[in-house]
């Protein structure tokens, strides 16, 4: 799932600035299932609004909407007609979720609230690990189901650098290698000659270095008359 | 055509010792953190003719120094052979191709593939890494430029392509430990001439990788060089054996750096120095004489980064000096 965390407080105050009149806008699909910017959290972060603004002198009007998801235009189409009366909106949602708000609404302003993290795994309860970077050439089918673009600090195709050691990575030992779990796969599978060979540099410009990625599939579009 | 009609692939001093079968002594040069070209000169002067070529670091520990190229010029002024580190972290291929081209024309004929130092250790957490390329990948990418004069994109170059004698790393402490024999396979495969190892502080382990590495026939594919280097003092030994990622150094060179000073009092800075530095090149010269004894073992590559000075001592120490000359 795309996961988020808060901004902190102070950076959200700035963020809108004079705004006397906001909308807390959360997001029903990935940030409501990790805790980042579903409806209880624009409950939360709309009183800490509030009562932070009245502290300060200047208290701001915070209204609270949660919409089932802010990255599709069907539900945020509804939200329409009552943005004029805000002078910002405070997006939870993930990046998708603020720009699709600030594409179907160009005279509104939406800010966001979160910083989207990453494309992570919760693997227990409060704990998100990141397992993609969609990089657009899924190399999964050759590291027995364990992604180095996203777990090797370094990216790396070939097999663990020199900085490995006990399971670990260099830069963290909270960070496990992701090439000593590739091989630990390989070991337990049997299949470890495949680890030989050797991975041909990679195409990045199906990732984000070729440019903003777009799908269009044909099949699927709306004839139009 | 992988070899040119003088029979070597780069024609670089390493490569002409390696060929004919002297036991080879690389060193390290460490660039200064500015513009000052003489730190240069002066490393160099120290170790020119005690080693056949010096590796010159690439932002080393991700810290921003003096580029290893322009070094390099430096030192061949000087009369010392480099060996240009390059690192994955900081250039995409691209950059790493046109610098190779510069290298090449600027006299370089050695070059050390690496990924590179996470840049979290340096003086720029905060920037962008690049790791377009892997160093497998690197060292097949400096390959096929040498041997089929072709660009990384399949383009051939038109005019002279730049012949590296191609070096990786490898290292034989890092796990998994099982892995490291088939990691140097993959770079032999991808066209590695030689290899340095991490620092040795555990001379059994080095023993058992070595011992696969035989087995599996890649000590005649490829040239590998052991890497050494002195210990400072007893806090750089426990400072390498506690907090460096991938090294492995035996408590008893922890325990001979501090036998050594035992009976001098902490007040005596100047004495335990000196005592300290005094041992840590005799460890490095019995690490040699014993390391040199290790099938497979084509040379030794001496690491003392801000101690130059050693490696002479060292290269004395074990009467690898003079070194040899190869026409």
């Amino acid at each position: 799932m795309i996961v988020g965390e808060q901004k902190p407080l102070e950076e959200i105050v700035g963020l809108l600035g004079d705004a006397r009149k906001v909308l807390v806008l959360g997001c029903g699909t990935c940030v409501t299932v990790c805790f980042a910017g579903g409806e209880k959290e624009v409950g939360i972060l709309a009183s800490m609004l509030r009562m932070k603004s009245k502290l300060a002198g200047h208290p701001m009007e915070v209204d609270e909407a949660t919409v089932q998801r802010q990255c599709e235009w069907e539900y945020i189409d509804p939200l329409r007609e009552r943005l004029s009366q805000y002078d910002a909106v405070l997006s939870l949602a993930c990046g998708i979720g603020v720009q699709a708000m600030n594409e179907r609404f160009p005279k509104h302003l939406t800010l966001p609230g979160i910083n989207t993290t990453s494309l992570s795994l919760p693997t227990e309860q409060g704990v998100w690990e990141e397992r993609c970077q969609a990089c657009g050439d899924c190399i999964l089918g050759i590291t027995f189901g364990i992604c180095p673009i996203t777990r090797c600090s370094k990216q790396l195709l070939n097999g663990p650098c020199g900085g490995s050691q006990r399971g670990v990575c260099e830069i963290n030992p909270d960070i496990p290698c992701a090439w000593q779990l590739i091989w630990e796969r390989a070991v337990a599978l049997g299949q470890v000659e495949r680890l030989l060979e050797i991975q041909a540099a990679k195409d990045w410009s199906r990732s984000r270095d070729g440019g903003p990625r777009k799908i269009v599939r044909e099949d699927l579009q709306l004839e139009t008359a | 055509m992988t070899e040119r009609t003088n029979g070597y692939k780069s024609g670089s001093n390493l490569e002409k010792i390696l060929r004919a079968g002297h036991f080879a002594v690389t060193g390290e040069l460490g660039p200064p953190q500015s513009a000052d070209g003489e730190e240069i000169r002066h490393k160099a002067r120290l170790l020119k003719g005690v080693v056949d070529a010096v590796n010159i670091t690439d932002n080393q520990t991700a810290i921003v120094r003096m580029s290893s190229i322009g070094s390099g010029v430096l030192a061949i002024d000087e009369g010392l052979e480099p060996i240009v580190q390059m690192t994955c972290r900081d250039r995409n291929r691209l950059a790493i191709q046109a610098d190779l081209l510069g290298a090449y024309a600027l006299g370089m004929r050695n070059l050390l593939c690496l990924t590179g130092d996470h840049q979290s250790f340096g003086n720029h957490p905060t920037a962008k890494n690049v790791h377009d390329l892997d160093s497998v990948q690197l060292v097949h990418m400096v390959k096929n430029m040498r041997d089929e004069a072709c660009f990384q994109c399949g383009d051939a170059i038109k005019g002279t392509a730049p012949r590296m004698l191609i070096g990786a790393a490898v290292n034989p402490f890092a796990d998994p430990f099982e892995f490291r024999p088939y990691r140097l396979a993959k770079k032999v495969a991808a066209g590695a001439d030689f290899v340095q190892t991490q620092l040795i502080y555990d001379i059994p382990r080095f023993r058992e990788y070595m011992a696969k590495v035989v087995d599996m026939g890649l000590h005649e594919k490829v040239y590998i060089l052991a890497g050494v280097g002195p210990i400072k003092s007893s806090g750089a030994a426990r400072y390498m054996r506690d907090k460096v990622p991938g090294m492995i150094v035996r408590d008893e060179y922890v325990e001979r750096m501090n036998a050594v000073v035992a009976d001098i009092p902490k007040e005596e800075k100047k004495a335990r120095r000196d005592t300290w530095a005094q041992e840590g090149i005799q460890i490095c010269v019995e690490q040699i004489q014993e390391i040199r004894e290790i099938e497979g073992v084509a040379g030794v590559h001496i690491m003392a980064i801000e101690w130059e000075e050693a490696v002479r001592s060292i290269v004395e120490g074990t009467g690898l000096f003079p070194r040899p000359a190869v026409e």
